[in-house]
């Protein structure tokens, strides 16, 4: 999409800590400045994703629906756009080391939603082998096609990423895993294999939530990640294709990561796209890209339907992360009418982790957190399952993110 | 290029989609499927049938309207307990205790505990066990099936409390006449329902029917009628063959209220365990206690004393049969 007018760039987009400021009111950015520091090994820094002037630094409102830092830029209309010239680092000659700061300083993170910064699981603790590197192109939220449309167009450049990171880490094999009902990604990927690599293409099959990272690993291995623990424990470390993308970009062009894939889609929208979009583009200038919305539009969703965050005005920025964006249509949304729960047993068939979340939900109601922790809480992924199949429209998913929420203050306030 | 313009927008938790099934949908939908088997009790036993069923649900209903949480009855829970109450009753029963009966299993069945989904016992076998213990008389005084569709069997209007006269043509149940007369019944019969019983069981079949139904379209767990039965029909079996006196499968299942009770009460998704294992569990100690009732206690049916009293062990089946969580499992590497 062109260069909107305004970017915001939140200082706050990846897990780990925010990114320290390290521009002033005033400043011009080219495209490629930074204009956050990575604040520490578990963060990333921020660029500026059009060149122009910052003319704000404040607070400003986030997707997830509470306000960060961010700075906002007005971008320059008769800028070229170009990015600075800039090295680009020769892969071959680098260390791991070094590969792992090349990705940190281009402010990469997981661009599957989570956006945990890339870099971190390139560099896994020295006492664990990693035998095998995953590639997540699994992509199960419905209306999101972004990972998609990447594997499709962009192949090679996934595969010189997947390059790069092996040779970073030592990973002798790797799977791409697809879900079956993308057979053109599934051709293209496995048309630009290269020979010299260990390199599969697995469709998997296609359920909700195949793309979850220890449900792909168990679909790719055969292993079911321990409870409490991380998927380098079984030798694995899964990283979303877009990131590889990201990583194969890095390699090319030099340029860090200040655009995205972004799907607009839904009822409630005129014309649903896949869009390159600068990072910092607002919710309202993306949807008037795509000729606004319909008469009925009633919710704007940043990510997908199952665990996107429902927004309530279009002034948020996409993020990193931001996979997606659906717009639904009123009588596509939920009613707010709740029944006690039946015990039909459904949530139990559903979760695809085996908790019994008709339990946890009565639990959660009298605020039992203590017997929730027992029952598990802590493996629920929000994944939004149990929630989607109940008859009494229990709204489980919430119930159980702010148990969550409640369990980690608790624990907060004890230490 | 314009911003876009929204009059409002609704913000809510994740997922913002569902699937389009509901309670109520569930619940009206067993109601549905009861028609046929209602209407094959109006078959057999003619318009006192209907009006018992009809009474039965009256006394439910109307008791969830006065005393259950606002708009409840919408939920359809109560017209399934009143229907099922009425399908386990005589057909000429004196219908001021079929209403009762429903009031009882509305009443201290479901909304004491605090309405739906919270109850133990299933309310409409509550209700039934009430009746039993308060009209005994009553409550086994088996019509003979036919006769005109118009005719009024046993004491349908008969005043509150008092003796009921009946002059009324009786039989025994297929169960009755083996327990106390221990004489069989044909299979054809039994198969067709055209014998003695209650309003709804005889019908073994068209049950069978409503029930496939059900459970295609999800409503019903097919893992608990298909436990029951089998074991029943293994169990019976087994002791047909060593001791050729007793009844044989067929008869066990198709005699009494073992269809009605396996498909429609035993599967109340409140008073059934949640879990698959559990619901195995269940329906096999269901099947069992049929059985033990049937030859060796002094009813000659236990379909609902055996469902009410695997109803009282739901909690511990849930608990004993949790799933095992993802990635917890024994010898994992760690």
């Amino acid at each position: 999409m062109p260069f909107p007018d305004t970017i915001v760039l939140p200082l706050r987009q990846h897990a780990g800590k925010p990114a320290t400021l390290c521009v002033a009111v005033g400043d011009h950015v080219e495209r490629g400045d930074p204009v956050g520091l990575a604040d520490g090994f578990l963060s990333v820094p921020i660029h500026a994703s059009a060149a122009g002037t910052v003319t704000d630094i404040g607070w400003w409102p986030h997707p997830d629906g509470t306000m960060a830092q961010a700075v906002r830029i007005a971008v320059d209309r008769y800028a070229p756009q170009l990015p600075r010239p800039r090295m680009v680092p020769a892969w071959q000659g680098l260390t791991p080391e070094q590969v792992v700061r090349a990705v940190q300083d281009a402010g990469v993170v997981g661009l599957g939603g989570a956006a945990f910064p890339t870099h971190v699981k390139l560099a896994p603790p020295k006492d664990h082998v990693v035998h095998t590197l995953i590639i997540n192109g699994a992509e199960c939220e419905p209306y999101l096609t972004s990972d998609h449309r990447t594997m499709v167009e962009y192949p090679e450049r996934v595969l010189f990423g997947i390059r790069v990171m092996m040779h970073a880490m030592g990973v002798p094999r790797c799977v791409l895993g697809v879900e079956r009902n993308k057979p053109d990604a599934i051709a293209a990927l496995t048309e630009a294999l290269p020979d010299d690599l260990d390199i599969t293409v697995l469709p998997l099959t296609v359920k909700y939530p195949q793309g979850a990272e220890k449900m792909l690993i168990q679909a790719v291995t055969g292993v079911e990640v321990p409870s409490g623990k991380l998927p380098v424990h079984v030798g694995v470390v899964v990283q979303n294709v877009g990131s590889v993308a990201a990583i194969g970009e890095v390699f090319e062009t030099g340029l860090p990561l200040i655009e995205r894939i972004v799907t607009v889609s839904g009822h409630g929208l005129r014309k649903p796209a896949n869009l390159i979009v600068p990072v910092g583009t607002l919710l309202r200038d993306l949807l008037a890209q795509c000729d606004g919305v319909t008469a009925d539009a009633a919710e704007v969703i940043i990510g997908g339907p199952m665990m996107g965050q429902a927004q309530a005005n279009l002034d948020a920025p996409v993020l990193k992360g931001t996979t997606g964006v659906v717009v639904l249509e009123r009588h596509e949304t939920r009613s707010a009418q709740v029944w006690p729960c039946i015990h039909c047993g459904r949530c139990l068939e559903a979760c695809p982790v085996f908790l019994n979340p008709s339990l946890l939900g009565d639990l959660a109601r009298v605020g039992h957190l203590d017997a929730m922790r027992e029952h598990h809480l802590a493996d629920c992924m929000l994944c939004g399952s149990c929630a989607y199949v109940c008859p009494s429209h229990i709204p489980l998913s919430q119930l159980f993110q702010s148990s969550k929420a409640a369990l980690r203050r608790a624990a907060a306030g004890v230490a | 290029m314009s911003a876009p313009r929204l009059p409002s927008l609704i913000v809510t938790a994740s997922p913002h989609v569902r699937s389009a099934d509901s309670t109520p949908r569930i619940m009206w939908s067993v109601v549905g499927s009861l028609v046929p088997v209602v209407a094959a009790g109006a078959w057999f036993f003619g318009v006192s049938a209907l009006l018992v069923v009809l009474a039965a649900s009256l006394g439910a209903v109307a008791t969830e309207r006065v005393f259950g949480r606002g708009g409840s009855l919408a939920d359809g829970s109560a017209a399934i307990t009143g229907l099922l109450l009425g399908l386990t009753l005589p057909p000429g029963m004196p219908l001021w205790m079929a209403a009762l009966g429903g009031a009882f299993g509305i009443g201290f069945g479901k909304i004491v505990w605090g309405g739906l989904g919270q109850n133990v016992f299933n309310p409409a076998l509550l209700g039934r066990a009430f009746l039993q213990s308060a009209f005994p008389v009553a409550i086994t005084t088996w019509p003979t099936p036919g006769g005109s569709f118009w005719t009024l069997k046993g004491d349908l209007f008969a005043f509150p409390f008092t003796s009921p006269v009946s002059d009324a043509i009786t039989s025994a149940t297929p169960l009755g006449l083996l327990k106390f007369e221990g004489k069989a019944t044909e299979a054809l019969p039994l198969l067709l329902g055209t014998t003695g019983g209650s309003v709804g069981e005889t019908a073994g079949l068209v049950i069978l029917a409503c029930g496939a139904y059900l459970a295609w379209k999800r409503h019903l767990n097919w893992r608990i009628p298909v436990s029951i039965l089998a074991t029943v029909a293994l169990v019976s079996g087994v002791i047909h063959g060593i001791d050729p006196s007793r009844p044989d499968a067929l008869f066990m299942l198709f005699s009494g209220g073992l269809m009605l009770g396996a498909v429609y009460m035993a599967t109340d998704m409140v008073t059934s365990p949640v879990t698959n294992l559990g619901r195995w569990v269940f329906g096999a100690g269901v099947g069992v206690l049929v059985v033990v009732i049937r030859l060796w206690g002094g009813l000659p049916e236990g379909v609902m004393y055996a469902i009410l009293f695997m109803n009282a062990l739901v909690p511990f089946i849930n608990r004993a049969t949790q799933p095992r969580v993802f990635g917890t499992r024994l010898g994992s590497p760690s």
